[in-house]
């Protein structure tokens, strides 16, 4: 059992500090701007509310919001099923594991702006390998740059393609630490395999895919470098996602007080989707 | 419920074994009658569990069958053997109730729920927990956890033989004895063959009728408790089972007699057997401080409740006795002598004496 | 289990495909890029790679890339290694909400804060410096260590710790000589994690930096908007940016997902 050690407070002091200089201090920043409104030169004047009254009526807020939510909720619905399914199939053990793995890895482990540039030269119409290949053996057309719907698919591929393996890592640490006399026992009372999935695999998967699907919610919710590399928010505004959006007001238009009041606001409903998320699926524990 | 046979059974667990070394089970014959408690008794790595997988089907032997009722089992797998297991750490389905838990097999087998519930209600007075049957499983204690385990087999009332993998290592030495009584109760309730496995000779010996030590993958004695204390017929009987076991004496065997320390000692009979190494065997039960006999030095005694269990040299080899009596002060010279009848000679580990009949 | 190995093997191939045209594009002349479509190199050549190596912007890039990963790493480990001693072996008042409010740091939309990340370490004359992007990436770094640690550290016994002292051990000796190596799989993994994530991040090591501390991924971005269109140089960075995670994982592959199964939420 632990003891009871306030003193404990001074190991904790250092990561407190680091993490607190980093995210309170700029945090308190984008508030005070968020309630200000400045024309340069340093000069800001006092805004109040205004600034979170008229993002929240403004149809463009609306715009990228509607199309953060659906990103964050088809990626969600592709990366987390999709996982665990290959997490599933791979083997227990063995020397192929490691090799899988490692495999399975390399995509978390590029700069993400390499991960946009790559997709780029993979989605070239006529010189990618990708783009070549629809246009000129599928016959299907596909150009990112002038078909928003070719840009949202390509996003969406990408994402699977850079953070299944996220998920696939998280959900596969879960099931090995599965004991071996649980599928013996299942075996013994004749369960399917769905039943070894539902009882057994899917409970004892609950954690790890708590933290995979926080994770992604929050990740993707906050999603800028690829996408930006890749498609720039286009065409028109199809891809431009809040991230996006906020470069766009923040740095296109200098309109800092807008930017900070908006990233306030995003900043408030992922923690409230994540909290609500959190709460709810460690409800059960202890 | 069926009666068990193990027929020429070897089992390796590396793909190409190439000497008895490689074997983890080497060469098994069994027969288990229908409705036993059996026990497999054995150290850590004897191969008891290798051979309750097998039965259970969790692992198909490398050579010979299995047979259930004289009907050949060998490939067939655990749900089709109509067999239940219950392992050394509670397996229990977390996110159900006891209720689902225990109606679990029953349902994966298409039973109709009116049998389910009846047989639920059934199993559950048996166990004692009627009462928990909404609760969920993940928030029972250990030994209700077990109790399902155990609950899940017993419910199906086709099941061929309930198998025990240690069943006890989780729990608190208080309810490890309740538990154990449980267990006997049901086996008599319900007379379905038992089979149970444990490197604990108390657990082996309150259990089971019939006890199957195991060592080295090979069985080397099959009998009831009172046989393996009594007359163990390897060292290994004798050492392992009793507290303190048998003592094992280095001897010489001249015209099937035996001498140690250059006195001869009484059998129960001849020594049929020679081989490379010749001991006496004599449980501290049978060894007696007397006035003439064999010369010991007393190192220490120990006081284990009614008996006292006196620890002794003699000739470089240690001997222990038990002893009602008033132990003699460490560092006194006594003298021992062995009861006739409690004394055998071992050769090369096995039994060599034969009592004349 | 078998029957299903095909799953895992598309999976890899379907990662593998961008990768290898990363590859092949770094390989081939910039006339033979935009002259058409062919899958593998007709004229293999390095040129590409030739050009990084030689140009101190390029190569420098790199450096500070791994200068900057490499001092993240050390801190971050630093400070997690007794904060996850603490979460492991005491309760104290607040314990149980702290891995929440650190996991928080992850949701804000680091866009915006790039300016007050810029301003911050202006104001204290760090910009520019690789103690800033190191000091910086702490921010979702220290969290995923702490929980890493935290579940390596909760699988060692209490005993060990209780045994040292009686051994005559002082803290620090303990921590160092005995638990240290106790745990360190959790500490390569954690490792790694900071790694990854210092490697990967951009918007922040860009932002932080001008000229003397610029990461290699940043370098890529001005190459590939003012140099015009240079596919393979910028294939071949991309390349290069590969490479080194790659060494790292190939180094803590065994406990990779073990890093995931231990910690706990």
């Amino acid at each position: 059992m632990k003891t009871e050690n306030q003193k404990a407070w001074l190991f904790v002091l250092p990561v407190l500090a680091l993490v607190a200089f980093n995210a309170l201090i700029p945090l308190m920043t984008v508030v005070n701007y968020s309630v200000q409104e400045t024309f340069g030169n340093n000069l800001f004047f006092w805004q109040g509310l205004d600034w979170f009254e008229n993002i929240l009526r403004s149809d463009r807020f609306h715009a990228a919001l509607g199309r953060q939510v659906m990103f964050t909720a088809i990626i969600l619905a592709i990366e987390i099923p999709l996982g665990v399914m290959i997490a599933l199939a791979m083997p227990r053990s063995g020397p192929w594991v490691s090799v899988c793995l490692v495999l399975m890895a390399l995509p978390l482990l590029i700069p993400w702006n390499v991960v946009g540039a790559m997709w780029n030269i993979f989605t070239l119409p006529d010189i990618g390998l990708l783009g070549y290949f629809m246009n000129n053996v599928l016959g299907v057309d596909y150009n990112m740059t002038q078909s928003p719907t070719a840009a949202w698919v390509t996003i969406i591929v990408m994402d699977v393609w850079h953070w299944t393996s996220l998920v696939v890592l998280l959900a596969y640490a879960g099931l090995i630490s599965i004991p071996e006399p649980y599928y013996q026992a299942a075996k013994i009372d004749g369960a399917s395999n769905w039943s070894v999935f539902r009882y057994i695999q899917l409970p004892k998967m609950k954690r790890v895919l708590t933290i995979a699907i926080l994770l992604r919610f929050m990740d993707s919710f906050n999603i800028y470098t690829e996408v930006f590399v890749l498609t720039g928010g286009g065409p028109g505004n199809s891809t431009t996602l809040l991230s996006i959006d906020l470069v766009k007001v923040a740095l296109g238009q200098f309109d800092l007080g807008n930017a900070a009041a908006m990233s306030l606001v995003y900043f408030a409903f992922t923690l409230l989707v994540s909290w609500l998320f959190y709460t709810i699926m460690m409800r059960d524990e202890e | 419920m069926a009666k068990i046979t193990i027929d020429k059974l070897r089992h390796s667990y590396s793909p190409n074994p190439t000497g008895p070394d490689d074997y983890a089970l080497k060469e098994i014959d069994l027969d288990w009658t229908d409705g036993g408690a059996y026990a497999l008794l054995g150290p850590s790595g004897c191969g008891k569990s290798t051979l309750l997988n097998i039965i259970s089907g969790l692992l198909t032997p490398s050579e010979g069958r299995v047979l259930f009722d004289g009907k050949d089992v060998t490939n067939l797998p655990p749900d089709q053997r109509n067999i239940a297991q219950v392992f050394q750490f509670p397996v229990i389905y977390d996110t159900m109730t006891v209720y689902d838990n225990l109606a679990f097999p029953l349902r994966n087998r298409g039973v109709d729920s009116a049998r389910i519930d009846a047989r639920v209600m059934e199993i559950a007075t048996m166990l004692e927990l009627e009462d928990r049957l909404a609760t969920r499983a993940s928030n029972l204690t250990p030994d209700n956890k077990q109790k399902i385990s155990m609950g899940r087999g017993l419910v199906r009332d086709d099941v061929n033989v309930v198998m025990f993998d240690e069943p006890l290592t989780v729990i608190d030495p208080a309810l490890k004895w309740k538990l154990r009584s449980k267990l006997k109760e049901l086996h008599q309730k319900i007379a379905v063959t038992m089979i149970y496995v444990t490197h604990d000779q108390t657990e082996a010996l309150t259990f089971a009728d019939q006890v199957v030590v195991m060592q080295d993958g090979v069985i080397v004695q099959i009998g009831s408790p009172v046989e393996l204390f009594e007359r163990p017929q390897h060292t290994f009987v004798g050492h392992f089972i009793g507290s303190p076991g048998m003592n094992i004496l280095p001897c010489e065997v001249v015209d099937g007699g035996a001498t140690f320390q250059g006195q001869k000692i009484a059998l129960e009979g001849k020594v049929v057997k020679t081989g490379q190494t010749t001991e006496i065997g004599i449980r501290p039960e049978y060894v007696r401080l007397s006035d003439s006999g064999i010369p010991a030095t007393v190192r220490k005694a120990a006081d284990i409740g009614r008996h006292t269990v006196v620890e002794m040299m003699t000739g470089g080899v240690a001997i222990n006795a038990i002893t009602d009596a008033a132990p003699p002060e460490p560092g006194t010279e006594v003298r021992l002598s062995f009861d006739p009848d409690q004394t055998r000679v071992y050769s090369d580990g096995w039994i060599a004496t034969e009592v004349a009949k | 289990m078998k029957r299903r190995a095909w799953i895992p093997i598309i999976y890899i191939l379907f990662l593998m495909v961008p990768i290898y045209w990363l590859v092949v594009m770094s390989l081939k002349t910039t006339n033979e890029i935009l002259g058409g479509f062919s899958l593998f190199p007709q004229e293999l050549t390095f040129d590409s790679y030739r050009i990084i190596f030689s140009d101190p912007t390029w190569y420098w890039g790199y450096i500070n890339s791994i200068s900057y990963v490499t001092l993240n790493t050390v801190i971050s480990l630093a400070a997690a290694l007794p904060a996850a001693y603490a979460f492991s072996r005491y309760r104290f008042m607040g314990d149980k909400h702290l891995f929440f409010w650190l996991l928080t740091n992850r949701m804000a939309p680091a866009v915006v804060f790039a300016l007050p990340f810029f301003q911050l370490y202006s104001a204290v004359g760090l910009f520019d410096t690789y103690l800033a992007v190191a000091l910086a990436h702490c921010l979702f770094n220290i969290p995923l260590s702490v929980w890493i640690l935290e579940g390596f550290m909760s699988s060692v016994p209490k005993e060990l710790d209780e045994t040292a002292y009686v051994d005559g051990y002082s803290f620090p000796m303990f921590f160092v000589k005995i638990f240290l190596p106790s745990i360190k799989a959790g500490v390569g993994v954690a490792a790694f994690f900071c790694f990854m994530f210092s490697w990967v991040e951009l918007l922040l090591a860009k932002t932080l930096t001008a000229i003397y501390a610029k990461p290699i991924a940043a370098v890529m971005t001005r190459t590939a908007s003012s140099a015009g269109y240079e596919l393979g140089l910028l294939a071949a960075a991309g390349v290069l940016t590969i490479i080194p995670g790659a060494i790292v994982i190939y180094f803590v592959r065994n406990y990779i997902a073990r890093g995931f199964a231990m910690g706990r939420v």
